[in-house]
């Protein structure tokens, strides 16, 4: 019993020493549609090299910046996923708490799509008809120089080209990186259609803002959490709803799920490597340089995610859904990596 | 009116009346039992029958051959491998040229036929030069086909396999290479990316290592804290809020011990993330008053006078309480420990914050290692869209069960050992 007491008190008394001056797993963070490919690549590079597996937590591009910006220690993340840029106030974070040498990484492209079920006719949409599907407040159809409370409940109302099916979409929440490309990409584009608001958008930015990203809250459109595979889910057992999510994960899901085409052009991997297909974002990889020296594998690991294998043509990301950079930036990330390694 | 003659002989229409409600609650009775375990065995049913498919796995007999020529580099990497694999299949289907249908060839295999041959070759070089007949498992989707999941009839372009793999497939069938073997990978890998190398392991360990945490820390804390208020405590103010306070803790949402937990232990003492010792901490925290609550129920429940008879002998306190009270109230407080670490092995909801939703790819070797948990992993596989995972999911679930079955096991048996060795109680 003495014994045991006294193995209980050297436990709580040593529990602060498990501090560390080394980590053998990479820890990563960041955004949901990043998640399967880096652990894909981590499961390359652990088979592989005989490193151990990285850890790697699917927060959000928002939280993931938060988590990854909070400090350079051991204790935070070294690498976090992100599918929009860093932002100055995030970046400004990072500095404020010492975090000051950070590699930026393009690592592919992504296009968000529009899916719907098989079941139903495929829909072709104009970036303004979701705007008006789905904002808070929408030019008056009568008078298209004052604003009203969102008046459809059906696409048909919006053009009469649409479907007779009720509007009801799921997608990701303002914390994630999607959601922001989501607002910048279609719902202010689409706002931007109609002159009262693009005169408001030259007159008052914030307003304007305030008006194209707010989403409607009568329960036609749905925060789903950073949680891609639910709104898939829902899809399957709610034919007349509308998901947003990564390109990724439609290809993953194609036998049950269809993408709406967006001005004309449906989102395969060739219109959104040109940028044809309006709704597209670059992925992103923020690594914490200083702690490469700290972190076993962290040059490895960044080196098989740029490799040929991995982000190539033909390579394995490019077989789950991401859409490959051009030869000339898959060698430039490459040679960064390099030059990471030689340090 | 006249009064109804009253018979011993005959049963009175009220006595009747009081027996016919009787004998309608009784059937109300059996039907909700009957209810509740036909539903119950449904949904077990239903579980067992869809996690089936993930106790074998589909492998593919190829012939391999560990060419000199392929290890002439001193760089040992996965590139030779894939090499070894297409060569494999190209010798059991000749004449694929296109890369095209090179590629959809080779992609008929799981990854993990590589790294199989990687594995082989490390472990014994001496391979290199030698022509090997080997099982190699086949990809999910070929994997879902053998299984009879794969729907034919969908038109190619929706398809997940291609009308060449289809036709490929067949021929390797025909020939007897493709054979449904005994899925070892599940039970001895933890995650994977890859439906066919996910393994259940990981997360097992990582269970077992937070519980044992969990019940070494608050297994001794939770019955000494019983025995001292219990037993020794004087019953005044102080004690009796910390009675109250007790109590109340065994109500907290364990999502807030989850809090807790990040910003004491991770944020304060800089303890690793994601590891069974956070994970044990902060579930220790949470049984901690259940274990209190039910040992003080045992400890209550013994008669007194085994006690004053220890006392009138010239045992001392403490040798009353240990060497008689303690062994009679032991069944209560096991059964209240080990519901309390049952209650800690199937949550979720603090570990959330720990950072154990997580990939990690690698059985844990230690209490330090990130690891993530059953219940965990049957979340990050419900939510993996993949082919093959909804049956790891159903196939997860079953051993969380067979885990909690093994528990309460195990608490009946030592009810009944300790109860027939302390006849006090009973």
């Amino acid at each position: 019993m003495k014994n045991f007491i006294l193995f209980l008190v050297l436990l709580v008394s040593a529990t602060p020493c498990f501090a560390q001056s080394q980590r053998r797993t990479i820890s990563i963070v960041g955004s949901s549609t990043m998640y399967p490919f880096a652990a894909l690549v981590g499961e390359y590079f652990t088979r592989t090299t005989g490193n151990l597996s990285p850890h790697i937590e699917s927060t959000g591009s928002g939280s993931g910046f938060k988590r990854f910006c909070a400090g350079s220690g051991l204790q935070y993340p070294d690498i976090t996923n992100a599918s929009r840029l860093m932002t100055s106030e995030e970046r400004a974070t990072c500095l404020a708490n010492g975090v000051t040498e950070i590699v930026k990484m393009k690592i592919g492209r992504d296009g968000i799509v529009l899916a719907t079920s098989r079941t139903r006719p495929k829909l072709n949409l104009t970036l303004q008809d979701i705007y008006l599907a789905l904002a808070m407040q929408v030019p008056d159809p009568e008078n298209r120089q004052r604003l009203i409370a969102n008046p459809y409940s059906r696409w048909q109302q919006i053009n009469s080209a649409l479907p007779n099916i009720t509007i009801h979409v799921y997608g990701p929440p303002p914390t994630s990186g999607t959601r922001d490309a989501f607002d910048s990409l279609v719902m202010e584009r689409g706002a931007m259609t109609f002159p009262l608001l693009r005169k408001m958008k030259k007159e008052n930015p914030a307003e304007f803002k305030q008006v194209a990203n707010r989403m409607r809250e009568d329960g036609r459109w749905v925060n789903a959490g950073e949680n891609d595979s639910f709104i898939v889910q829902k899809l399957k057992t709610n034919p007349d709803a509308c998901g947003i999510f990564g390109f990724s994960f439609l290809k993953q899901n194609e036998e049950n799920l269809q993408a709406a085409s967006l001005n004309g052009f449906s989102p395969d991997p060739a219109n959104i490597a040109d940028g044809k297909y309006p709704v597209s974002r670059s992925l992103f990889l923020y690594v914490k340089k200083q702690n490469s020296s700290m972190v076993s594998g962290l040059p490895a690991y960044l080196k098989e995610f740029t490799s040929q294998r991995a982000s190539g043509k033909r390579g394995y990301l490019a077989h789950r859904g991401m859409i490959p950079l051009s030869a000339r930036e898959q060698q430039i990330n490459r040679e960064r990596v390099t030059s990471m390694q030689k340090k | 009116m006249a009064r109804e003659k009253m018979s011993l002989l005959r049963p009175s229409t009220a006595l009747r009346r009081r027996y016919r409600r009787d004998r309608l609650f009784l059937l109300a009775g059996r039907l909700a039992v009957l209810a509740s375990f036909s539903t119950i065995g449904l949904i077990f049913l239903a579980i067992l029958y869809t996690s089936l498919p993930a106790f074998t796995q589909s492998c593919i007999r190829l012939p391999v051959h560990f060419e000199e020529t392929a290890f002439s580099d001193e760089n040992i990497d996965r590139a030779n491998y894939d090499l070894l694999v297409a060569q494999a299949l190209a010798r059991v289907i000749p004449g694929v040229t296109d890369p095209g249908e090179k590629a959809d060839l080779l992609g008929m295999m799981s990854p993990g036929a590589a790294w199989q041959l990687q594995r082989m070759v490390d472990s014994n070089p001496k391979r290199i030069g030698t022509v090997e007949q080997l099982w190699l498992p086949a990809n999910a989707d070929i994997d879902m086909l053998r299984k009879g999941k794969f729907d034919r009839t969908t038109p190619e372009r929706l398809r997940r396999l291609s009308r060449l793999q289809l036709k490929w497939y067949d021929q390797l069938n025909a020939e007897g290479r493709i054979k449904r073997h005994f899925n070892r990978v599940f039970f001895t890998a933890s995650n994977s990316t890859e439906a066919e190398l996910a393994g259940i392991y990981g997360a097992v360990k990582g269970s077992l290592l937070t519980m044992f945490i969990t019940l070494v820390l608050s297994f001794p804390l939770g019955a000494g804290t019983a025995i001292y208020l219990q037993e020794f405590a004087p019953r005044n103010r102080l004690t009796t809020t910390i009675n109250v306070t007790i109590s109340n803790l065994a109500a907290v949402p364990p999502i807030l011990y989850g809090l807790l937990g990040l910003a004491v232990f991770i944020n304060l003492f800089h303890l690793p993330r994601a590891t069974p010792l956070v994970a044990g901490m902060v579930l220790s925290l949470m049984t901690f008053p259940t274990i209190i609550m039910a040992s003080r129920n045992a400890l209550a429940a013994v008669p007194r006078s085994v006690c004053d008879a220890a006392l009138a002998l010239g045992a001392s306190r403490m040798q009353s309480i240990t060497h008689h009270i303690l062994p009679a109230a032991m069944p209560g407080i096991l059964t209240g420990t080990l519901l309390g670490l049952a209650q800690a092995f199937g949550e979720c909801a603090p570990l959330l914050m720990l950072g154990m939703v997580a990939f990690v790819g690698n059985v844990p070797a230690g209490i330090t290692d990130p690891a993530t948990v059953l219940p965990m992993q049957i979340y990050l596989w419900a939510d993996n869209p993949g082919q093959g995972f909804p049956e790891k999911t159903a196939a997860a679930i079953v051993i969380m069960m067979l885990f909690l079955v093994i528990v309460n096991t195990v608490v009946l048996w030592l009810r009944r050992k300790f109860e027939n060795s302390h006849p006090h109680t009973s």
